[in-house]
């Protein structure tokens, strides 16, 4: 049993970093955002190995099933196209990936030396749903609701944005499916 | 069991690629999804935390940050919609008006 | 009681074939009801002639499918197009793994639930696998390269993304009741006859009129409006592909009268009777297929009887009424909850 945790974490961990690493390579955009959606199975994964059982299904249901399909749905609209490389990145690429990487080690090497006796014990605590609902609902209660003021400022912020302004769409050639469609998004 | 140095590197590794991919990329949606990537690497790194520490905090700091993502994914891409109407384009390099 | 490792995967995995066999057997007869029954609803006789009564009907149906020619269009994006009916097939068979369908039993010696798995957060995992089934529609959809295609699968997503937000919050009032997200705690809960559809009338209500939404059928069917969309986002696709989208939304449907049985008509209570091996097993099993099978009919009904809804009032009779009942459902029960 001792290994089966470490497998589970290479296999799926290796499937993370696949996923991102595609992302960063391919160019069409929808398959980036497949990517994505990759990485964040895999993640919840991990998250059900730390005994977040209940962020690692909403991991699934928030990230992949909401989030993500908004992106995958507003690719599809715009029929977003692989577009060349950026022209003015020259310096972004030349001295910014590499500088990147260098801070890469630096913290890879960073974390292997403060955190090498650091195990995770076995036995894990189970966050279980019904105690992260109290600490939401108690300690968490104000972030909770300010987030919800913020959420609802978020829709009606979407809703303004994206739709179209009244002129156009006095037209007959718009039907009403527009206007619920938006809703949607 | 498993050193938490792994998750942390693994989470390092993921951001990594996230900001790499905010840089490299030339498309509008594309950047976007990288910064998902970048959010979706420091969660991993608060949950390996909240279990190193036994402490629940990280993770409703993780599900805080899912909500507020939920919210910024519906107003960026209405926003790129927006964009979109306008301009007609994705390319970030054609996105110049204020320079000119 | 420890059982050793082994047996524990052995029982696994007789479970989990068994399952699968009994989903794919289902699956195909439940089209075989479905055009039976619709049949005699339109005084029509339907398929009668394989077999008696024509049940080997789905057989000759499963072998026409397997041999016929398999065309894929030369303007497809080749991978997505491949993926897109295997991504609905696995999620819509992956939800069955936490449904129970009876109590804990015990059989030779040992201990196990009538479930493949059970975890403490059942429910979320029905709806988060739920939620990804827009996938596969919509990534059939956009890599067929038609419009008639694309036109479909948008619908088919902004639909489900719109429903699932309805169904979800429907299912809410009854977890409050239970006190749990977990399946087999929720069946619990309602034990001695208490069964959440009375309290619950109005989740139950809202939940079945999104189901039907979730898996695409009539009434609301606009995904694949045969009349406006030539077959909306499976147009593009033949035989044994084809297959899979059929297959995967009648498994759709099975796991959301599953999931209707469990929440709101009490799981496998039931009155039983007799000795252990009939009052434990057979008896729960059959009621759990009763009520399953109860809805599975309630859907061929509604096919048989209703008309599709125009795209416009579909938007709006999920975003305009049934999320603000649903919410407002929600905020009574747990006022409930919290004043008991």
């Amino acid at each position: 049993m001792l290994n089966l945790q470490l497998i589970l974490f290479l296999i799926f961990g290796a499937l993370a970093v696949a996923g991102g690493i595609n992302m960063l390579r391919s160019r069409s955009p929808i398959y980036g955002a497949l990517s994505l959606i990759l990485v964040m199975g895999a993640l919840a994964v991990l998250y059900l190995l730390l005994g977040a059982e209940f962020i690692a299904f909403v991991q699934i249901l928030v990230y992949a099933g909401a989030i993500m399909v908004l992106f995958v749905f507003v690719i599809m609209l715009l029929n977003a196209q692989p577009l060349p490389p950026h022209e003015r990145a020259r310096f972004a690429r030349r001295l910014g990936l590499p500088a990147i990487f260098i801070l890469l080690g630096i913290l890879a090497a960073a974390f292997a030396l403060r955190y090498s006796r650091a195990r995770l014990a076995a036995g894990s605590p189970m966050f279980h749903v019904r105690s992260i609902g109290q600490a939401l609902f108690h300690q968490g209660l104000l972030p909770f609701e300010a987030t919800s003021v913020l959420f609802l400022v978020g829709i009606a912020g979407a809703v303004l944005l994206a739709a179209r302004p009244e002129t156009q769409s006095s037209g007959t050639d718009t039907p009403a499916v527009k206007a619920a469609d938006r809703s949607g998004l | 069991m498993i050193p938490l140095s792994y998750y942390l590197i693994l989470s390092g590794i993921l951001f990594t690629l996230g900001v790499a991919g905010f840089i490299v990329k030339s498309d509008l949606i594309s950047v976007f999804i990288s910064i998902e990537l970048m959010l979706n690497a420091v969660n991993l790194s608060l949950i390996a935390f909240s279990h190193y520490l036994r402490d629940m905090t990280g993770n409703l700091f993780v599900f805080f940050v899912m909500v507020v993502a939920a919210a910024e994914a519906a107003v960026g891409l209405a926003i790129i919609i927006a964009v979109v109407r306008n301009r007609q384009t994705l390319s970030l390099d054609e996105m110049d008006l204020m320079k000119h | 009681m420890q059982m050793p490792l082994k047996i524990y995967l052995l029982i696994a995995l007789i479970k989990t074939v068994l399952s699968l066999a009994v989903m794919a057997s289902l699956i195909a007869y439940v089209q075989l009801a479905e055009r039976r029954i619709v049949a005699r609803m339109q005084s029509r006789v339907g398929p009668t002639r394989v077999g008696p009564w024509g049940l080997l009907q789905p057989l000759a149906d499963t072998f026409k499918l397997l041999l016929k020619e398999d065309i894929t269009p030369s303007q497809t994006s080749s991978g997505l197009y491949l993926l897109a009916p295997a991504i609905s097939v696995t999620l819509a068979l992956l939800s069955i793994a936490v449904i129970p369908f009876g109590p804990v039993i015990h059989i030779f010696g040992y201990t196990t639930p009538l479930q493949i798995t059970n975890i403490n957060v059942g429910l979320l995992f029905i709806l988060g696998v739920t939620s990804l089934g827009v996938y596969g529609i919509v990534l059939a959809g956009w890599s067929s390269n038609s419009k008639y295609s694309l036109l479909g699968s948008l619908r088919a997503g902004s639909q489900m993304v719109s429903y699932e937000l309805a169904l979800g919050l429907a299912l809410v009032g009854p977890v409050l009741l239970a006190g749990s997200l977990d399946l087999r705690k929720i069946v619990a809960a309602q034990a001695g006859g208490h069964w959440f559809i009375l309290p619950e009338i109005v989740a139950f209500l809202i939940y079945l009129t999104a189901a039907f939404a979730e898996t695409n059928r009539i009434p609301f069917d606009l995904p694949e409006a045969e009349g406006e969309l030539g077959a909306g986002y499976h147009t593009e696709y033949s035989a044994m592909k084809f297959a899979l989208f059929f297959f995967s939304e009648y498994a759709n449907m099975i796991t959301v009268s599953c999931v209707a049985t469990l929440v709101f008509l009490g799981g496998w209570a039931g009155p039983v009777f007799g000795p252990v091996w009939l009052s434990r097993i057979v008896l729960p099993l059959f009621w759990f297929c009763l009520k399953a099978a109860f809805f599975l009919f309630l859907f061929i009904w509604v096919r048989g009887t209703l008309p599709r809804f125009r795209y416009d009032q579909l938007m709006a009779l999920g975003w305009k009424v049934l999320v603000p009942v649903a919410l407002a459902n929600v905020l009574i029960t747990s006022l409930v909850v919290a004043w008991r």
